[in-house]
């Protein structure tokens, strides 16, 4: 039994290790809530990492990711996989609170123990939300889980960013709302091995299909790959169009490891990873020698227009033990 | 009450047949604007859903919501679920048609606090504060 589970780190790392839902679901908080407790943790698990497919699912508010997730998650484990969902959701700005709802959607399959959901709020997390949830998807990935989905609204720079360092990223876009253009400011095109028009029940869906396939032709952005993002239509409510995104999404991983990118994103992640921990790292921990008299003093200097802010930072940093440039 | 130390995370669930989720809706939008994270999981919900919910989310509370006068015969299974699955410390609460009569029997059975018709939203933030200490 679970007890006092903040003080047993290792306990808890051999615990998540087993499965045990309980486990995994008390350190998801903890890396959350940035609790010592779970560097520990996560330590424990990181050589048990790197097994799962991570894969982003992003698109405008509504398209239907959720019910996608749940037709895809259902089709996976008819395949014998095991299936962990991390659901993205904003946070309010002004309260902090959240209202986290893609469970609604998915929640016949909480009777399945071969696939956990965690609904997460972005909050404003030390080192953003992609730190936070990388360590949330490592959790799973030591867990046990195969296929790992992270889904995000695809309204900000940062979710995008999110969804597009899984190893397969999915967009999801829907008849109506001016989705083209928001596909395109977004820099999703770039980004999507996977295209989705859902919602292929409604009207419109077919001029968003063939806007989509228009831009993607043209799109010369995409970085130099082999692979061709397939754009399947579907409708989620009813399942259709789940089996071909299925195969979709086991073709790119196929196409990952075969190409050799697999291993290449794998890189790309663990160094955007590890330079994202020292940017936050290097601040907090400045920032803790600074703040003091010299602080103020030098920050009223910027709001009094008497010190640029570049001059101010060299400043600050001059007052540190570091080389400087 | 220990003071809770990370954000606080709330479930809200629809438990029973009926399909009205306004009121549910209004609290979990309250809580969220009083600066929670509400996971709102819908309607008809078994009790087996709402425990593996709570598990999964790491909830500290669960709120229930109810209409249909099964009060009664579901929240004990509920209560019985979430400890079934080790989640002794979280504490659940409750609102919608619930007679005056079976408050006490409810809270023997395990639930915080009943909030009848006509409470206001800050009463149920005021729980939440107290109960978790922040
Ligand atoms: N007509 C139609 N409705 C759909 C389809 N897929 C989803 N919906 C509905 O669209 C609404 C939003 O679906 P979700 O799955 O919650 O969409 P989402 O993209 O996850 O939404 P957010 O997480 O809020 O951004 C729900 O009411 C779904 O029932 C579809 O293929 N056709
Ligand atoms: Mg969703």
């Amino acid at each position: 039994m679970i007890t006092d589970i903040e003080s047993y780190p290792r306990d808890l790392a051999a615990q998540v290790l087993q499965g045990e839902r309980r486990a995994i679901a008390r350190i998801l908080s903890l890396v959350e809530d940035g609790q010592p407790p779970a560097r520990e943790v996560l330590a424990n698990l990181y050589s048990h990492t790197g097994k799962a497919h991570l894969i982003g699912v992003t698109g405008p508010p509504g398209a239907g990711k959720s019910t996608l997730l749940l037709g895809l998650a259902k089709e996976f484990r008819a395949r014998g996989k095991k299936v962990g969902i991390v659901a993205v959701d904003p946070s309010s700005p002004l309260s902090g609170g959240a209202l986290l709802g893609d469970r609604i959607r998915m929640q016949e399959l909480t009777a399945d123990g071969g696939v956990f959901i965690r609904s997460m709020a972005a909050r404003g997390h030390l080192g953003g939300l992609a730190l936070a949830t990388s360590d949330a998807v490592k959790i799973l990935d030591a867990a046990g889980y195969e296929i790992i989905f992270i889904e995000t609204v695809g309204a900000g720079q940062a979710e995008v960013e999110i969804a597009s360092e899984a190893h397969t990223t999915m967009v999801v876009e829907a008849p109506g709302l001016g989705d083209e253009i928001q596909a395109l400011k977004s820099g999703i095109l770039e980004v999507g091995d996977i295209f989705v028009v859902n919602k292929s029940d409604r009207e419109g869906a077919e001029a968003t299909l063939s806007a989509l396939r228009f831009m993607l032709k043209t799109e010369e952005n995409r970085p130099s790959s082999k692979w061709q993002p397939p754009l399947i239509k579907a409708v989620a409510t009813k399942g259709e169009g789940v089996l071909e995104i299925a195969d979709a999404l086991q073709k790119h991983l196929a196409y990952l490891k075969e190409s050799g990118e697999w291993e290449e994103r794998n890189r790309m992640r663990s160094e955007q990873e590890v330079m994202r921990i020292l940017g936050a790292e290097l601040l907090s921990r400045l920032r803790g020698r600074l703040e003091g008299e010299s602080w103020a003093a030098i920050l009223s200097q910027v709001a009094e227009r008497k010190l640029d802010p570049y001059r101010a930072a060299e400043e600050l940093l001059a007052e540190l033990p570091l080389p400087s440039e | 009450m220990t003071s809770h130390s990370g954000k606080i995370r709330i479930l809200i669930a629809k438990p029973g047949l009926d399909g009205h989720d306004r009121g549910a809706k209004v609290v979990a939008r309250a809580l969220r604007d009083a600066g929670f994270e509400v996971i709102y999981t819908g309607l008809r919900q078994t009790p087996e859903m709402i425990a593996e919910s709570a598990l999964q989310e790491d909830v500290d509370l669960v709120g229930l919501s109810i209409l249909s006068g099964a009060h009664l015969d579901l929240f004990p299974q509920i209560v019985g679920k979430l400890r079934e699955k080790g989640l002794d410390k979280v504490k659940v609460f409750a609102g919608g048609i619930i007679p005056e009569e079976d408050i006490s029997t409810l809270q023997k059975m395990g639930i915080s606090a009943v909030f009848g018709p006509g409470t206001s939203t800050q009463d149920i933030i005021r729980f939440v504060k107290e109960t978790l200490g922040s």
